[in-house]
């Protein structure tokens, strides 16, 4: 190995990680917040590459006719729940919500998208369609369990994640997609080439860090889910809703995800099912920092990052054994550093 | 006959006839639902009963599998010694797995299987020496006594005979003195250590015997195909084996062929149909499996088989006769200095709950520990029991320092105790919940359950409980659920419980608590009669008047700190005493 391929093999790492590092901090913010261990955060980020992909074939994406089906579904949640405590009035933001919102948005995108508009507007067009399918998927599978013990919103994250993959398999098929680059240009800096694509992946990424960041620190709904991340019955007691937290905390997640997928798209095919190990490994992540660390998370991430791009070098055959193996020696100072009293559950 | 029998009996004609007349296409499914049972049983176990979870399971049914693979075709070795050889490997792998995840939170544990499932998944596929991803082929049949068995007919036999001891040995295994251990530790395991139980150690062996089942259901399917490759020991397949025993359920250990069952068949079904219906090819089945999973987890988190199980009446359990007794502890003369707390110390943060205690207690006397909400009494309750580790000062029972070991190292010293929030096993029966306060009392482990050679053992374990049941007035009750007696009853229940654990010293952390006063009064009549026998009792309590007419002494505490001490009467006209309950006059 020669300095410019270690050089490249950094580069590579880091693109990589900075990817892995926002899924791990939307991972640890989901299960501080929620407690949910949201493994189908994987199946957002194939969603959201995948649904690009389609938006710049000029097709309306599959994901469009989910969003449909998700809102009326949780209309008729809601709607069952509004005529049973006999409220009414909530019935036409019910319908606005979760009928209109969605028709109108897909309505959009179905005469957008074969005009093939700018990148800028296509990524918009995506996030639309996919973002709002994480508050959607917390009132219909989370909320109903929000007491329920880790170990079964978990089992709930796994099923999710099965019938979200089986979805995005009927919706985009079994051939994987990889969009154009986000830019093209490229920079010589000693024996490195930097690719414009790699900026956009690690800028992005620090931009939406320190989005989070302030969103977190400056607004109310930040402090709120930072209360309840602290405290859940202490922010219940000075009026958070966990029912609203859970699914702020979705959005982002969601968000998140989807922009992931968006970035990693250029990188990588992506396929309908590529997304679980792609946020199974900003799970490793994650996991270096406890589930409880965001520093420590992201910092993780991009180790699992370099990781694997250094893995891919040495022993490609071996890359994800390598990467989740790295989970052992991670359990094993854990379990040797931390002295946790079980408490008892459910 | 009663239904239990009769359906069992229906099902073994069944298993034995079913080769014989059905078509190859159902025996083959019969095949398979035997294999997945198998695996299925140990994550009832594992998830249903003990409340942990791995989706690796599919990984250690391809550890049986390529270890037989491998070792059969390559060096021709006999199946029988490659199943001892892959059990042996799955053994080691998942008593480090189980030992590095199961002392952290309970989601490392799935996480970290979800992550080895994919390795393992991986490594398969990428070994040349284990063919790839295109596998090993021709592996040896399974030569039983001289008969080979080749076709599938024949080898639905071996596997529901696998089966069917698996679930026999695992139905022992849940009935025994390490069987209720296992089921406290789901939702008791505060409780369980308190009487002795090594929770991590029952952790572990229940994910090692979860594991160890896979392995030998990977044999077995293995030598059926005789063929492996790394396709069904993929993390999907992991997730659907979790999926069956969450179908199932865990109120019984036949929920494993039940959701086993269910699933293979509506997974054939699915196939069938749903790619017509969209189409285009695909594993489609997965949404219905992962939507309907949800659904289920929603409505009836227990599975399927708690409504199955409402059309079998579980028999009566008949106490068997006892041959021998339990060992009683030689217990100290009267007046004997029994248990000092010396200058104990207990801070939260900044917050001292408990500050530089002392009293000293002696053999055969009803202390009372009183003071107001919020004096550190239970706190000082706690670090007597070992729950919470002191600050600073010293505890010493019988003249051995206490203070630095851990509640499961306090029981068998002879202290044994109840719990303020009332900790027991509500499906359980009220005889099963007594019995685990005898933990410590039994040897018998894991392997002597399965194979029911602790019956004597677990017979004098029964009947000590019933004794004690007796003793407390509950007799009538024996068998009943616990969680379906009254709140005073419970309370009771677990006085029961602790006197299982043959003490030295009770302690009892509010037990009138909630209590009405006709149950007050029978609490305070068992009391006295067990101080009668000579037993000690430490009480902590809020309600004054029974206190007063019960205890030999009062230690009063206020804002941690001993506030004072004496007899009741003394107690009633303490003026620092008056003046922490009542407020002050001037």
């Amino acid at each position: 190995m020669n300095t410019e391929i270690a050089l490249f093999l950094i580069q590579d790492g880091l693109t990589n990680g900075a990817i892995y590092a926002l899924l791990a901090l939307a991972l640890v913010l989901v299960f501080a917040v929620t407690r949910v261990i949201f493994i189908p955060q994987g199946e957002f980020v194939a969603y959201g590459a995948l649904t690009l992909a389609s938006l710049q074939l000029g097709k309306l994406p599959g994901t469009a006719w989910l969003l449909l089906g998700a809102g009326l579904a949780v209309a008729a949640v809601e709607l069952v729940q509004a005529l049973r405590v006999r409220a009414l009035r909530r019935i036409p933001a019910i319908i606005l919500k979760f009928i209109i919102v969605p028709v109108f948005l897909v309505g959009l995108v179905w005469w957008a998208a074969p005009q093939k508009p700018a990148l800028t507007l296509q990524i918009v067009l995506a996030l639309a369609l996919i973002v709002p399918l994480g508050p959607m998927v917390y009132r219909l599978a989370y909320q109903p369990l929000a007491n329920a013990s880790v170990l079964v919103l978990l089992i709930v994250s796994v099923a999710l994640h099965f019938a979200m993959t089986g979805l995005g398999l009927v919706f985009f098929g079994a051939e994987g997609s990889r969009t154009p680059p986000f830019s093209d240009a490229q920079w010589k800096l000693g024996v490195l080439t930097i690719s414009g694509q790699s900026l956009w992946v690690v800028g992005a990424s620090l931009a939406l860090i320190a989005a989070l960041l302030l969103f977190f620190e400056h607004t109310i709904y930040g402090k709120a889910l930072r209360a309840t991340a602290i405290n859940r019955v202490g922010a219940r007691l000075v009026g958070v809703s966990p029912a609203m937290a859970g699914k702020l905390s979705f959005t982002l997640a969601a968000l998140i995800g989807a922009l992931s997928g968006i970035l990693i798209a250029p990188i990588t095919t992506i396929y309908y099912d590529s997304g679980f190990l792609v946020g199974l490994k900003g799970f490793v992540g994650a996991i270096v920092g406890g589930l409880l660390s965001y520093p420590l998370a992201a910092a993780g991430a991009v180790l699992v990052g370099m990781l694997e791009a250094y893995a891919s070098f040495w022993a490609s055959a071996y890359k994800e054994v390598i990467v989740f193996t790295l989970i052992i020696p991670v359990l094993v100072w854990r379990s040797l550093t931390t002295h946790h009293i079980e408490e008892d559950e459910e | 006959m009663n239904r239990t029998r009769l359906v069992l009996g229906v099902f073994l004609a069944f298993i034995l006839t079913a080769p014989l007349v059905l078509p190859e296409f159902h025996v083959t499914l019969l095949n398979y639902i035997g294999l997945y049972s198998i695996v299925a049983l140990g994550l009832v176990l594992l998830t249903g009963v003990g409340g942990l979870t791995s989706f690796g399971q599919a990984a250690f049914v391809g550890m049986g599998a390529y270890a037989t693979a491998y070792l059969s075709t390559v060096h021709g070795w006999s199946p029988w010694v490659t199943l001892l050889i892959g059990l042996a490997l799955t053994f080691a792998v998942s008593l480090f797995l189980g030992f590095i995840t199961l002392r952290l939170s309970g989601h490392y544990l799935p996480l970290g299987t979800i992550a080895w499932g994919i390795s393992l998944y991986f490594l398969f596929g990428n070994m040349t020496f284990l063919g790839g991803y295109t596998g090993i082929s021709s592996l040896p049949p399974i030569n039983f006594f001289g008969l080979t068995l080749d076709s599938g007919r024949e080898f639905n036999y071996l596997i529901w005979a696998f089966a069917l001891l698996a679930l026999l040995s695992m139905n022992n295994l849940l009935d025994s003195r390490s069987g209720r251990a296992i089921r406290a530790l789901k939702g008791g395991g505060l409780m369980a250590e308190s009487f002795g139980v090594d929770t991590a150690r029952m952790k572990i062996i229940i994910f090692v015997h979860a594991a160890l089942l896979a392995s030998l259901s990977g044999w077995l399917y293995a030598h059926l195909l005789r063929f492996v490759n790394p396709t069904p020991f993929s993390i999907n397949s992991g997730i659907e084996y979790l999926f069956m025993a969450v179908v199932g359920g865990a109120a019984s250990v036949w929920g494993a062929v039940v959701g086993a069952g269910i699933l293979t068949i509506l997974k054939q079904w699915l196939q069938n149909i749903l790619p017509k219906l969209l189409g285009q090819s695909g594993n489609f089945e997965m949404i219905v499996f992962g939507v309907l999973l949800v659904l289920l987890l929603q409505r009836a988190r227990e599975g399927i088989m708690p409504l199955a199980v409402r059309f079998f009446p579980a028999p009566k359990k008949l106490l068997a006769p006892v041959s021998q007794v339990l060992q009683r502890r030689i217990r100290p003369a009267a007046g004997e200095a029994l248990l000092d707390v010396i200058g104990a110390r207990k801070a939260f943060g900044g917050l001292v709950a408990v500050n530089d205690l002392s009293f000293t207690m002696r053999s055969g006397e009803i202390l009372g520990l009183i003071g107001p909400n919020g004096a550190g009494k239970s706190t000082v309750f706690n670090l007597i029991t070992g729950v919470l580790p002191a600050s600073g000062g010293e505890v010493h029972f019988r003249g051995e320092r206490i203070d630095r070991l851990s509640a499961r190292a306090i029981i068998p010293r002879g202290l044994a105790r109840t719990f303020q929030q009332v900790h027991l096993l509500p499906t359980m029966s009220v005889l099963e919940n007594v019995a685990i306060g005898a933990h410590l009392r039994g040897r018998k482990g894991v392997v002597s359950a399965a194979l029911r050679l602790e019956r004597a053992e677990e017979a004098t374990l029964l009947a000590e409980a019933a004794q004690q049941l007796e003793r407390v007035g509950l007799g009538a009750s024996m068998h009943e659920q616990a969680g379906s007696l009254a709140l005073g009853q419970q309370r009771i229940l677990e006085i029961a419980r602790a006197l299982c654990a043959d003490p030295v010293l009770l302690l009892l952390d509010e037990p009138a608590a909630g209590l009405r006063y006709q149950e007050k009064r029978a609490l305070a009549e068992l009391l006295r009669g067990l101080k009668a026998e000579g037993m000690s009792i430490l009480l902590v309590e809020h309600d004054m008047e029974f206190v007063m007419q019960l205890v030999d002494r009062l230690v009063v505490m206020d804002f941690g700190e001993k506030l004072a001490e004496g007899l009741p009467r003394e107690i009633q006209t303490n003026p620092a005493v008056l003046e922490a309950y009542l407020g002050s006059v001037n």
